[in-house]
């Protein structure tokens, strides 16, 4: 059952990554990879890690999705049925390949190691997967969580100059 | 966890999509979207091993792609919007200011 589940949520997330290259309409492919998120947030459910899957629906699906089709929006671009792709398309889907059958040989040769981790899906289960994210963050992970601040300090501050009209 | 396999290959899967799309788009948009669509096949990877190895190192870092990913596209989407200001479109081939 839950490999039937675990094909058909693939199914749906690589064909809407395919549609993401295909559509003419940038709006069309801002829906089609909202719809690539939901279902890798589906994918950490089952990975029993359901706070990255709410983080991936807030962060990515909401926020970062509707900053894009804002600027789709705001933008206001013309589909030109002519101009979708450059002419290199077959030389990029060749590298595509490429990278496909490099990850997939990797991936296969590759023998990760043992599970030599402390966190068992019980000890999740029982307390819980945030209070266990949120002690390892602020714990042994306290100094780069800082960093990531000012990290968003800059973006904020590039992102107001660059808007500006006269840069 | 015995599916391990299924999820890297996903991820794979996922990544050269975003390639593909990255190296044959022309809209800048659209290219902005493959990135993310690799950002996040890196991101099932570290969550499936993380999951996988019992540990909760990848899953923090995957936290910290998403921090990067959402000044990137608040810094990207800027950038774009400057540069429509100034020459009214946003195909990849009409950006060569820095070409020679």
């Amino acid at each position: 059952m839950e490999t039937l589940f675990f094909l058909i949520i693939t199914l749906v997330a690589i064909v809407s990554a395919i549609l993401v290259i295909t559509f003419k309409n940038p709006i069309n492919s801002a829906l089609s990879l909202i719809m690539t998120f939901f279902c890798l947030a589906t994918y950490y459910v089952m990975l029993d890690a359901p706070f990255m899957a709410a983080v991936q629906v807030m962060v990515y699906a909401g926020a970062i999705m509707v900053l894009m089709v804002f600027t789709i929006m705001l933008l206001n671009i013309r589909v030109d049925a002519s101009k979708k792709h450059s002419h290199k398309i077959f030389l990029g889907s060749i590298i595509g390949f490429i990278t496909f059958f490099n990850l997939a040989y990797i991936l296969f040769k590759s023998r990760a190691a043992a599970p030599t981790g402390p966190y068992s899906v019980d000890m999740i289960k029982q307390i819980g997967h945030t209070e266990l994210i949120g002690k390892e963050m602020f714990t042994n992970f306290l100094l780069p969580f800082e960093i990531t601040s000012i990290l968003l300090l800059v973006a904020i501050v590039g992102a107001v100059i660059l808007a500006k009209k006269k840069i | 966890m015995e599916n391990l396999n299924g999820y890297l290959i996903v991820s794979a899967i996922l990544f050269s999509i975003g390639t593909i799309g990255v190296l044959t788009r022309k809209n800048a948009i659209v290219i902005f979207m493959c990135i993310e669509l690799m950002l996040n096949a890196v991101n099932l990877t570290f969550v499936a091993l993380s999951r996988y190895l019992g540990n909760l190192d990848g899953q923090i870092f995957v936290f910290f792609i998403m921090t990067v990913a959402a000044a990137e596209a608040a810094v990207g989407l800027a950038l774009i919007i400057a540069f429509f200001n100034n020459k009214e479109t946003i195909d990849v081939d009409d950006i060569n200011l820095m070409k020679w």
